[in-house]
């Protein structure tokens, strides 16, 4: 036989292997384990043990089929798990449907299954969705001849708390090891294990009491991690992948029955992933979120925070009608026509106005924005990054990520080596971690970080750390062109994290490496909205459709397509600018969508701006922005509309809404509204509108912008006298977004400094000593963990429940000190 | 009668401090060893697979044909791991052998190995046998101090580590992918094969796992030639092996003989059966093997004569149990065994064997109905064959076998409410006509 060398079209014809099940003659790829390919003519093996992206373990022996001919003339002498084998050529394969002695073996084991199991299904979240239940209706018997011959049941006590978000039912337990098997092969978190043997076999955490292990052991280890004993950002797929009701997550349990919820299919808005999720809802209320499938992005997977973190939405913050400011200062509710009245005349006396719409929004809203800010403001002040930004970023953004789509989820896996510049994909994109695992897991693919330190994340992926202080990235990055023991190739991807902005010349220089190596290269921004931002032309440099707002024959093209005679033809100002603007009254109005001045660069000049400027905010809940603002509106949640969000890798990722409220309406039509009053309509008031126009409209086909210059600034070198901090957001810290929703908040990494050893040392402390970070904004005390951080580092990280670093002490790249609890003046 | 018996493995085990090196090399010990080095490493399996030795650990798998699986272009290490973890009830030979002359296996191991090219071998000891445990390194010690391990061997330029491990109280672990499980530091359970361990064993490396008795055979067979060895036994399981008698007969003990000898025969050289009494039941080869009766007194012990008439001859373990012994009793109390030993990893063997237990219970103590007895062959029949490995097969051998043969027995304890038996008559402090 021979093997087809093409991964991705599928396997040729010729290479198909022929079995015989249940009399129905199919070919399947070679390598087909029988179960699925008894799929393909429609009979479904009841199993529990078995997933498709799990290795086979033969554990529940529920899928036991008859093989009368192994392929080779001879049967197999007893039934066979058909998850665990592959197909051969000219087998024959007799289920449960044609085969007595299979049907006989699969209600045997049903009925072993059962006998341990209770009869709480009334109760069980898991009733009316449970594969035991449907499977034993199916595959087994009506009565129990366990509990007719006087059997008596192994109990446990009731659910034990294996992290604060999911519970564990000992009872319920199928022993089918899909959770623990998901925890070591996905996740990379085995922290759930199977303990004890026989019937007594058991779902079991880490137990310190073993094994003389010591509060001292593994202090680093222990104090970052969120201090549950199943401590993983992936754990809420056990609950989904569990096949019995063993696995609840303190969020759902006992809160409905499925077959009262309705569920609709959408798309993560956590990260830049477009992991595809389902929302069930009851009334109008969302009681759960589960991974959604799509092999080509999140696979059957999402994470902790995509799964839980929803509640969000219907805190008591949320806003639900206009507000305007009145004389005397306060916020009013005010009808909807009167706040586009009051918002429209206000733009309008204000002269000069700019457009910051935060990283969160869809891509028909960012283009509403984009197209708002050039049509009915007349100004090319529009920029979504709240966060630290610059020109060369526009400059990167405009050349080498805008309309690009040369890396993708199946790419990851397929490559020889992935470079990670400036990310983290635990803590900033999940559903890439997961693809990175698989793809190392394999041991084809080598992952490189160019990093302060070895992360746990990065040691998941069995990842060779590159060490870089902060200001040092840009050299190391160049140098690696020419690196012997880290080839760059052709084969290579390059991962550059939205961090990288932080430090000049970084982005260029890692363009410049994927330029020189022919590597290929993606931006991996942390939000949602991001790319499609960029998209879309909410930028000072871009037009939607990566038309470059520099090239006279792109305002011309955008202008012509947009039905306006002129376009503002200065270059705008990004985020920085716009503030200043703003603050100094060159700009008399800002026009704010989803963004927290916590994130901005210069959190105290960005209150200074709102405070002095003419704003009008665009919110879902009541935030800093709304106070300042003089008109605010509400804004739908992503369950309440329809959108797009654009992933990173370029793809769209289109959403429905999933519940239906009237009074919750999409960025786009309040900015219809103001637009139609200022006279200068907007052409849509739907998201489906918007998309169409935008697909009209369509990617610039002309010339792209270079790098520019690259060089716009120094690199700032770590090499000072004091210590410089490293820094970025954790998965689950203290976000908006996470509001509402205490279990998922409690699984939080513990906040925590890390330093090398040397500095412990210095100070003549040891790991779990609290200190106290000091820096330009303040100083926060916490505990103290060793890292093979370079001399003269230390990182926290930025934010975390309680201790953000980045608010208390200031943000990446900031000098700060370390100092002893005792005395005040501490060591820097 | 004594002529019948061919002591080899144990024909040291009555010498003067057996299990010290000088007394091993006294009698001829480490002379095979020079043989086999001396030899090509291929060489040495030929002879093994001449000799026809087939594994000793109860399934008969041609040792030689074992070892020439090994791929031997594969680059990793290749290991040699000898199965000490015996476990089942009833069976008791690589216990007393590592016990008497623990340099028998020792230089088993080191041809073995050599033959296999492995430079890493490993003894996985059962856990609970501390004193043999203890024995065993000390014999490894010697071993070591002597040349006969570590590096450049006899001055052959072969080297060889030996490492004794001990389990921690699994019978899961004599199943031999469980015992690699464990070997490596984790929790003993039957992996999936293929692949198998020949190709992916221990540190997923090339791996020949072979019974602790298996392993002793091989110096003998090297020292006397494989002619020798297969002049004895039958003709298809050639050899001698060790037949360990226990229970109801007036000598028990390790008996080494041709294969094919019959229980007759055995039973005769053991002194007859207790005073007074009468063979009811016995196991040809530990308690997962189905049980005889004295109809089968005749079946020669090797393993297709025992195969043919409805059993295993495993590992040789004859359990005899005469006329005051409860069949019920019996089989719960191996039922009972099993339910505690089943790693849990598949259902019908962690869940089935919690079932049964629970019926066989009822039943002896005369509850239930004959119902149950039909309900109990039919939990049986829905392990057999069904479990992941073969604890669960052996934890329905027993009974299906004792319903086979006395029914009527376990009817009884239904019409008497109870056991029909008095069962402190069946130990051996009873006196005759004594009373619980």
């Amino acid at each position: 036989m021979t093997v087809s060398t093409s991964s991705t079209s599928g396997v040729e014809k010729t290479n198909l292997v022929t079995v015989t099940i249940d009399g129905v003659e199919v070919q399947v790829p070679p390598n087909t384990l029988a179960i699925r390919a008894a799929e393909m003519i429609g009979v479904q093996i009841p199993r529990f043990c078995d997933h498709p992206l799990l290795e086979p373990v033969g554990a529940c022996r529920q899928c036991l089929v008859e093989v009368p001919d192994a392929g080779n003339g001879r049967p197999m002498p007893k039934p066979q798990a058909s998850c665990t084998f592959p197909v051969a050529d000219g087998m024959v394969i007799n289920t449960q449907a044609t085969s007595p002695v299979a049907d006989k073996a699969q209600q045997g084991i049903m009925e072993f299954l059962l006998i341990n199991h209770p009869l709480d299904c009334p109760v069980c979240d898991k009733g009316g969705e449970c594969p035991l239940q449907n499977q034993a209706m199916s595959n087994g018997r009506g009565e129990s001849r366990f509990a007719e011959s006087g059997g008596v049941k192994r109990v446990y006590p009731k659910p034990i708390n294996i992290s604060a978000q999911v519970l564990l039912d000992r009872e319920r337990c199928v022993l089918c090891a899909r959770c623990t098997r998901f925890s070591e092969q996905i996740a990379g978190d085995p922290f759930i294990a199977l303990i004890e043997r026989g019937a007594l076999q058991q779902v079991g955490t880490f137990d310190p009491e073993i094994s003389g292990y010591s509060e001292g052991d593994g202090a680093a280890a222990t104090l970052t991690a969120s201090g549950q004993p199943f401590d993983s950002y992936f754990s809420g797929n056990t609950i989904q992948i569990c096949p019995v009701g063993a696995l609840t997550s303190a969020d759902y349990r006992f809160r409905s029955r499925p077959f009262d919820l309705v569920s609709s299919p959408s798309i993560a808005e956590h990260d830049a992933c477009g992991s595809a999720i389902r929302i069930d809802h009851r009334r109008g209320k969302v009681l759960r979120r589960l991974a959604g499938n799509d092999p080509e992005v999140n696979e059957e997977w999402i994470t902790d925070k995509d799964r839980f973190a929803f509640t969000y939405a219907r805190q008591a913050d949320r806003l639900t009608h206009p507000l305007v400011r009145d004389e005397s200062g306060e916020l009013r509710a005010a009808s909807w026509p009167e706040a586009f009245a009051v918002a429209a005349r206000g733009l309008q006396a204000a002269g000069a106005a700019g457009v910051l719409t935060g990283g969160r929004l869809t891509a028909e809203d960012s283009y509403a924005y984009a197209k708002f800010a050039r049509v009915s403001l007349g100004t090319n002040d529009i920029d979504f990054r709240a966060r630290a930004h610059s020109d060369e970023e526009e400059n990167f953004l405009a050349a080498k990520v805008v309309l690009d789509q040369s890396v993708s989820y199946a790419d990851l896996e397929t490559a020889a080596t992935i470079l990670l510049v400036a990310f983290e994909p635990e803590d900033e994109a999940g559903a890439i971690f997961l693809r990175l695992r698989k793809a190392t897991r394999r041991g084809t693919t080598a992952v490189w970080s160019v990093a302060p330190f070895t992360s746990r994340g990065l040691r998941k992926l069995n990842g060779g750390l590159i060490p870089a202080r902060p200001g040092d990235e840009v050299a190391v990055v160049a140098g690696l062109a020419a690196s012997q023991e880290l080839p760059v190739d052709s084969s290579t991807i390059i991962l550059v994290g939205e961090r990288a902005v932080e430090q000049p010349g970084l982005l260029t220089a890692v363009a410049e490496l994927s330029g020189t190596t022919g590597a290929r290269l993606a931006w991996i921004p942390r939000r949602a909205g991001d790319r499609g931002a960029v998209e879309t032309g909410a930028l000072p440099n871009l037009y939607p459709g990566g038309r470059p707002v520099a090239e006279p024959t792109a305002r011309v093209d955008i202008a012509a397509a947009w039905g306006v005679s002129e376009l503002p033809a200065s270059a705008g100002r990004n985020t920085g600018q716009i503030l200043a603007a703003a603050a100094s009254g060159e700009i008399g109005a800002l026009v704010v969508a989803g963004v927290d001045p916590a994130d901005l660069p210069d959190p105290a000049a960005a209150a200074a701006a709102l405070e002095k400027a003419f704003v009008v905010s665009l919110e879902l809940r009541a935030s800093a922005v709304t106070e300042a603002a003089d008109v605010v509106f509400p804004v739908a949640p992503t369950t309440d509309r329809r959108g797009t969000f654009v992933n990173w890798e370029g793809r769209m990722r289109q959403f429905d809404a999933a519940m239906h409220n009237p009074a919750s309406i999409p960025d786009l039509r309040v900015l219809a509204g103001i637009a139609e009053e200022l006279g200068r309509p907007l052409g849509f008031r739907t998201p489906d509108q918007a998309f169409a126009e935008m697909v009209s409209v369509g990617p610039w086909d002309g010339v792209r912008p270079g790098l520019g210059d690259g060089t716009a600034g120094s690199p700032t070198p770590g090499g000072g006298p004091g210590l410089v901090l490293a820094s970025w957001k954790q998965l689950i810290d203290d976000g908006r977004m996470q509001d509402g929703e205490q279990y998922l908040r409690a699984t939080a990494r513990r906040p925590v400094v890390l330093a090398p050893h040397s500095l412990l040392e210095g100070l003549g402390i040891e790991e779990g000593d609290d200190i106290v970070l000091s820096g330009p904004r303040g100083s926060v005390t916490l505990p103290i963990a060793v890292a093979d951080l370079a001399e003269g580092v230390v990182w926290a990280p930025a934010t975390a429940p309680g201790a953000s670093v980045r608010d208390l002490v200031g943000p990446s790249g900031s000098a700060v000190s370390i100092g002893l609890l005792a005395d005040e003046g501490g060591q820097s | 009668m004594t002529d019948t018996l061919t002591p080899v493995l144990t024909d040291n085990w009555d010498a003067e401090r057996s299990w010290t090196l000088a007394s091993y090399v006294g009698r001829g010990g480490y002379r095979a060893l020079d043989k086999a080095l001396a030899m090509a490493p291929d060489a040495v399996i030929d002879t093994v697979k001449e000799s026809n030795l087939r594994g000793r650990g109860g399934a008969g798998f041609p040792t030689g044909m074992k070892w020439s699986f090994i791929p031997q272009d594969n680059p990793n290490p290749k290991y040699l791991v000898v199965n000490a973890d015996e476990s089942e009830p009833g069976t008791c030979k690589d216990i007393p052998l590592m016990m008497a002359s623990p340099h028998t296996l020792i230089e088993g191991v080191i041809i073995s190995s050599y033959a296999i090219r492995a430079h890493t071998a490993f003894i996985y000891v059962r856990g609970e046998v501390l004193h043999v445990i203890r024995r065993l390194q000390n014999a490894v010690r010697e071993a070591y101090e002597a040349g006969h391990l570590g590096t450049d061997i006899h001055g052959s330029g072969y080297d060889l580590d030996l490492v004794v491990h001990a389990g921690a109280g699994a019978y899961i672990c004599g199943e031999e992918t469980a015992l690699l499980d464990s070997l490596e530091g984790r929790r003993g359970q039957p992996r999936l094969r293929p692949p198998f361990p020949a190709v992916a064993g221990l540190y997923a490396s090339p791996t020949v796992i072979n019974n602790a008795e298996s392993i002793a055979s091989v110096p003998s067979i090297i020292d006397n030639g494989a002619a020798w060895f297969a002049s004895m036994g039958t003709e298809k399981s050639q050899g001698f092996g060790i037949f360990s008698l226990s229970g109801h007969v007036q000598r028990p003990g390790q008996y080494e003989a041709p294969l094919g000898i019959t229980l007759r025969e055995l039973i005769d050289l053991a002194g007859g059966i207790r005073e007074g009494h009468q063979l009811k039941f016995w196991t040809p080869g530990g308690s997962s093997t189905p049980l005889f009766t004295a109809e089968q007194l005749d079946v020669p012990l090797d393993f297709e004569s025992v195969g043919a008439a409805g059993s295993m001859l495993g590992t040789r373990a004859l359990q005899i149990f005469d006329d005051t012994t409860c069949v019920v009793r019996a089989v719960l109390r191996w039922t009972e065994f099993y339910k505690h030993e089943s790693c849990g990893k598949c259902t019908p063997c962690r869940e089935g064997t919690w079932w049964l237990a629970q019926t066989l219970a009822r039943l002896e103590a005369g509850q239930g109905n004959e119902a149950d007895l039909d309900l109990l062959l039919d939990q049986c029949d829905n392990i057999l064959g069904r479990a992941f490995c073969a604890l669960g097969d052996g934890a329905t051998s027993p009974i299906t076998s004792s319903i086979k043969y006395f029914r009527d027995e376990y009817v009884a304890h239904l019409e008497q409410d109870g056991c029909p038996f008095d069962p402190s008559a069946s130990t051996v402090f009873t006196r005759e006509g004594a009373t619980a």
